[in-house]
């Protein structure tokens, strides 16, 4: 009988790799990226990019890009996930919400050929204050999640038509005016109908 | 600092969704480098974000990607002078950080170019609709009557300015669209300095307006 040393199996990495995400089953995503951001541990971007990177690829290509600009970008923002993690802060968001951001920027700054403007992060950092101001009660960022995924789920259709107009075409105010032949004010009061209930949500307060 | 005019909420979520024109999106990125109360409320749209990306079936990816992607982590970030920047604390300028990138630290010694008697402006990178001006203002000097076909972002820097909504200083910023009629003036002694976004042609309600339209670019 062939005695094959561990090392030298063929099935190895994913072996490895099953074990490892056994390891971390008892972690959420946004635990896991924190850990990322502390340890830039590459069993740990393992699990996330399996996680994350086909959603990531999902999300660009909804935005209209071609596949295989869709792989390139994807492959971009995961690895700022990797440069970026140590800047990433669990208190504040879910890693679904943290990775969302960076592959929007990825996307826009490649379809506009233009950097879409960003607020300087670093004052973000200096203002402790930020969450008297409206914030979430310290509870896992996942549960956020969760709770504004239902909301999303009960918003009344012309509502949830000019959500994913705006996250998932891009659309702006005007172009989701002319689209759906409706007034400039209507599409505003949509959005900040459904924002007020979004908001509810996240705040866990319906 | 005080500040008493803010975003409206279409605009925050627009601006989250990635779906505001460039312009625009600029404005609201260097109010947002100023104003702590608009900058907490990016959160729950934020949060929206991430559970539409989570909600996402997932898509298919190529097997030899994520060896790709691990290849080039130990790679120089060619990105490490803006991410250098966002760890960094800014030096307070008069210039938010978002502009600042297009014109430098300094409102002062820009090439203004004259619009008309009283008032200057420098052009600034814009979406395909609407225009994107740096303004400046003579003390007492008045924009026209107008109206809004779109949206029209004001972001106050230097100075001030009154309209009928009211008084906005560094830091303000107005909001408005085609439900408003306004007439800007620059009420203080040293006239004004804004940020100005639209992302369609403004209308201007008077007759002498409607003449020197052409030569505002607006
Ligand atoms: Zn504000």
């Amino acid at each position: 009988m062939e005695n094959t040393p561990p090392g030298d199996d063929v099935d190895n990495l994913a072996f490895l790799s099953k074990q490892h995400a056994e390891e971390f089953e008892h972690m959420s995503w946004t635990q896991l990226l924190a850990q990322l951001g502390v340890s830039k541990d590459r069993k740990v971007y393992i699990q996330l990019f399996r996680h994350f990177a086909p959603r990531v690829k999902a999300y660009i290509r909804r935005l209209g890009v071609l596949e295989s600009v869709a792989d390139e970008l994807t492959q971009e923002t995961m690895l700022s996930v990797w440069r970026k993690a140590h800047m990433f802060n669990p208190e504040k968001a879910a890693a679904s919400t943290w990775i969302f951001t960076l592959a929007r920027n990825q996307s826009i700054d490649w379809m506009r050929k233009q950097k879409y403007p960003e607020y300087s992060y670093e004052e973000v950092f200096h203002d402790a204050e930020e969450s008297a101001t409206e914030g979430t009660p310290d509870i896992d960022q996942g549960l956020v999640t969760d709770r504004v995924m239902t909301a999303i789920n009960t918003l009344p259709e012309n509502q949830a038509q000019v959500l994913y107009m705006s996250f998932f075409e891009g659309r702006s105010h005007a172009e989701i005016s002319s689209r759906l032949d409706i007034p400039l004010g209507s599409v505003k009061s949509r959005i900040r109908l459904a924002c007020e209930k979004l908001k509810q949500h996240w705040r866990g307060e319906a | 600092m005080s500040i008493n005019h803010h975003l409206d909420d279409a605009t925050i979520f627009s601006y989250v969704a990635g779906a505001l024109p460039q312009g625009m999106a600029l404005v609201v990125a260097c109010h947002l480098s100023m104003c702590d109360t608009c900058r907490s409320r990016l959160r729950a749209p934020e949060a929206v974000g991430g559970a539409l990306l989570e909600s996402l079936s997932p898509d298919r990816i190529n097997d030899d990607a994520l060896e790709q992607v691990l290849d080039r982590l130990d790679e120089p970030d060619s990105t490490s002078v803006s991410s250098a920047a966002e760890v960094m604390p800014v030096q307070s300028s008069e210039v938010p950080q978002p502009l600042a990138s297009l014109i430098g630290n300094s409102l002062d010694d820009l090439e203004w170019k004259r619009m008309v008697p009283g008032i200057c402006y420098i052009d600034l990178p814009s979406g395909p609709q609407g225009v994107t001006k740096l303004l400046r203002v003579a003390p007492g000097g008045v924009v026209l009557p107008h109206t809004h076909r779109g949206n029209e972002l004001t972001l106050l820097l230097r100075g001030s300015l009154s309209d009928e909504i009211g008084r906005f200083q560094r830091g303000d910023v107005s909001d408005l669209d085609d439900q408003v009629e306004h007439q800007p003036l620059a009420d203080s002694r040293e006239g004004c300095i804004c940020l100005v976004a639209t992302d369609a042609p403004i209308r201007f309600t008077t007759l002498l307006g409607r003449l020197v339209q052409p030569l505002t670019g607006f």
